[in-house]
Formats: C-alpha cells, structure tokens, sequence
C-alpha cells in the first residue's frame, strides 16, 4: 500500500484556523487527509477517534489552539486532559503510539498545520495501515 | 473461642438496621443476607424492623450495594459499606447522582473479600460449608477440611485496597482496621513494563473472551448512563457484535468512560462470567489520573472529576 491510500482523519477546531489568509491551509490537503472541522477541540469525545481507528483511518490527528487562546476560554484545557489520558491508555494496552497525535497551533503560527498534517502523514506511513482490530473493523 | 471481629461487625449491623427502621429514620435498609451457595452472601433489602435479624457479614460480602443507590433517588435509605462502597458513594455524590441526606451510611472496616474462585482452586472437591476467623477461612466439604489463610485468597483488587476503612459514615459497625497495601497501582505499572506486542496480545486475548453480557457495567457503582455507549445506536460507536472490533471497542470505551471515576472496587471483574482481567484497564486509568491530576475517585465530596475540570499548568 502506497502512502497515498492511507487515510488520516483531522479534527480541526475551526477557530484555530480562522482568519482568510488561512483558508488555504484547510483546503489543499492531499486526497488521504479527511479534516472535520469541530467548534473547539474540547468538542472531541475520545469516541470520535476510538469510532476513526475502528472504521477508515490509519492515523487520528486533533487540532485545537494553544491553551489560554481558547475561543471559549476553557474547551481545549479540558480536551488537553482527555486526550492526554486516552492516548496514553491506548499506548497501555499496546496499540501503536503514532496513530494518534493531538498538536496545538497558536494565532501566530501560519503554516504550521500543513507541517503537522505532513508529519502525521509520514508517521502513519511508517506504521503502515491499521490492522489491528480495534484499529480497524474486520472486513 | 472469641467472636472474631466479623461477628462483632454483624451483630452492630443488625442493631442498627434495628434502630434506624423502628426509628422511621429509613424506609430500607441495604445489606446482605446468606446466599443460596456456600462462600455466597445475596445483597438484601430490609424494611421490616423484625427483619434486620437476616443481615450477615463476612469475607463473602463483596458486592458494592452502593450500585443500587441510583435507582433509589427520593427514598431514605441505610445502606452497608465497605471502604470502597464508600467511595463509590462519594463519587456518586460528587456526580449528583446520590444526596448525602439521602442516605444513612452503616461503615464497615472491610478486612478484604474473599475470592470463591482461589478458594476452589484450593480444594480437592466441591465446598459445602465455609467458617472463618480474622485470619483463617476454613472449608469443608464430602470428605475434606482446609483451612485457608485470608490473605492468600483475597480478591485482586482487594489485595491491592489502599482504603479498606470506610472514608464518610454515619455509624461504624466496627474499629477501624490496618491498612495492608501501600500501593493500588503495583500490579499496573509491572503491566507497563512489558513490550507493546506483549500489552497487546494480552489486550487482545482478553477481550476475546467477552461474551458482551455487560455484568461488568451492571455491577459497577458508577456505570449509571442511562443509555450506554455501546447501546446507541445513532451514531453506533462501537459494533454490537462479539467481533474483534466490537469487544476491543468495548473494552476500551467501558474502561475509558471510567477514567478518574474508577474507585477500584473490583466489581466488574467479580462480576464477569468469563473470568476476563478488567481491573488492569480501569487501574490503568486510576494511575495515570493520580500520576497526571494527583487525583483519587471518591476520597473527596469537594474536587470535581478530573476529566471534569482542569489546571492551566497541566502538562
């Protein structure tokens, strides 16, 4: 498998990226990158990337602002703690570490999400497709 | 011979389940009652005065009665705990599932429970009666006596009790006893140890023996969603089948949705029919919260949930 069939899903919080001159970076994504834009990243239940695993992605990513830049003040702090102790647990019980990221951008960091998405691209590559069961439904 | 501390215990039980049901300060009282197996006890539920006599106490009494206070909300009811059916209870509270007026908290020092499973293994036949003091249980059964010591077939999780003696009360059913762990977590951080390929493989032949009956979410204390996870249905999050996929994905949702609710009762493992390792996940969780958020479930009625709140300077 080639690394342009593998499939990564972004969740991006839609006000980390949200200025025009942005816009951009949301949209030329290669064709194997899914990006969902969610309110804030404290939106994230860790179902929705437990469900992604499950189902057609080799590769989670969450993006969300830096803590205190959050539109609503709290929402990615309390994500920050979700998904601390869920990437953790899925470490725990040996599932590969690169298959999930979460990453922050800050206002002043133009460029960087198209950096993270490439680097997330070439670590799932490098882990190949999920083939785990609870990284991938059984077909 | 001298009543061990367990009968002490039990006859304080009976007393004042007694009182609170004359006094009117209850309309039931929660506890147990002999079961219908030796090495059993049945949770009972009294509302009689005349019935407290039917309350029992002893190294069989592990099922977290805390679970049954949900269902409960608007009635004043007496209930019997151990240390860790008291922090459910705390827990309970904190998630405003259960009123502190509500209910009128028997605390019982637990001495730990007594696995029926390591009992059997231990004997060369079936067990048709069981006595026992503060260190020994003895066994009989058709042509054979052993005596036991207590700690050497304690339940895992109570094995590893860090909180035997009840943390809130009303009334304590006996003197507080000595704590015998100084650590919940050492058998999980040997886990960590291993490699990955050998965490999965273990993850992996675990939940594979799942039959998704879901005794381990009816017996926890704190599994109360009214609509479960893994029985929605728009979206579905998880395949309801006894794939891979659907009993890994169950596997990791139950223990995951207990992160820093987890108050190592161990009821989930008792519970399960097939003998599945559960406590390593939810202990898992339990160290990482404490390690991360310096959190325990269920010691304070003041610090919310860890998932529930936050610190600016987390990492």
């Amino acid at each position: 498998m080639s690394d342009d069939q593998l499939q990564v899903l972004v969740f991006l919080c839609k006000w980390s990226l949200q200025a025009e001159t942005d816009w951009a970076e949301r949209t030329q994504l290669l064709p194997n990158v899914r990006l969902v834009e969610v309110p804030c990243s404290g939106r994230i239940n860790p179902l929705f990337i437990l469900s992604a695993l499950q189902h057609e992605a080799d590769g989670v990513m969450v993006v969300g602002c830096e803590p205190d830049d959050c539109h609503y003040k709290e929402g990615n702090f309390l994500a920050r703690r979700k998904l601390t102790t869920l990437k953790r647990f899925l470490k725990y019980i040996g599932l590969e570490e690169g298959r999930v990221r979460f990453a922050w951008i800050g206002d002043d960091e133009r460029g960087k999400f198209h950096r993270l998405v490439e680097e997330m691209i070439a670590e799932v590559a490098a882990l190949g497709p999920a083939e785990k069961p609870a990284a991938r439904l059984a077909r | 011979m001298a009543a061990s501390t367990e009968q002490l215990v039990q006859k304080r039980i009976r007393q004042e389940a007694r009182r609170l049901l004359e006094n009117g300060e209850v309309e039931l009282v929660i506890g147990f009652e002999p079961g219908t197996l030796p090495m059993r006890a049945a949770p009972a539920f009294i509302r009689a005065a005349a019935d407290a006599e039917r309350l029992i106490w002893g190294p069989f009494c592990e099922n977290s009665l805390a679970r049954y206070l949900v269902g409960l909300k608007g009635h004043k009811v007496a209930i019997v705990a151990k240390g860790c059916d008291t922090r459910a209870i705390v827990a309970l509270m904190v998630e405003h599932q259960v009123e502190r007026e509500q209910v009128v908290i028997i605390g019982v020092p637990c001495q730990g429970m007594a696995d029926q499973n390591i009992i059997a293994g231990n004997v060369p036949g079936e067990v048709l009666a069981a006595r026992w003091t503060d260190q020994t249980i003895t066994v009989e059964g058709d042509g054979f006596t052993r005596r036991l010591r207590r700690k050497d077939v304690l339940f895992t999780s109570c094995a590893a009790c860090t909180h035997p003696n009840p943390l809130i009360h009303d009334s304590l059913a006996g003197e507080p006893v000595t704590v015998w762990s100084d650590d919940e977590c050492a058998q999980i951080a040997a886990f960590e140890e291993k490699s990955p390929a050998e965490r999965w493989a273990y993850f992996e032949a675990e939940a594979s023996r799942c039959i998704r009956c879901y005794a381990c979410r009816e017996a926890c204390p704190l599994c109360y969603c009214e609509e479960c996870f893994v029985d929605h249905t728009t979206p579905r999050w998880v395949e309801s089948g006894v794939t891979p996929a659907g009993l890994q994905g169950w596997h990791i949702g139950r223990a995951y949705h207990l992160a820093g609710r987890c108050v190592s009762c161990g009821a989930c493992q008792r519970a399960c029919p097939m003998a599945i390792d559960l406590v390593y996940l939810t202990g898992k969780l339990n160290k990482d919260v404490r390690e991360l958020y310096g959190f325990e479930a269920g010691l304070s009625l003041e610090e919310l949930p860890p998932l529930a709140t936050f610190r600016p300077e987390d990492a």
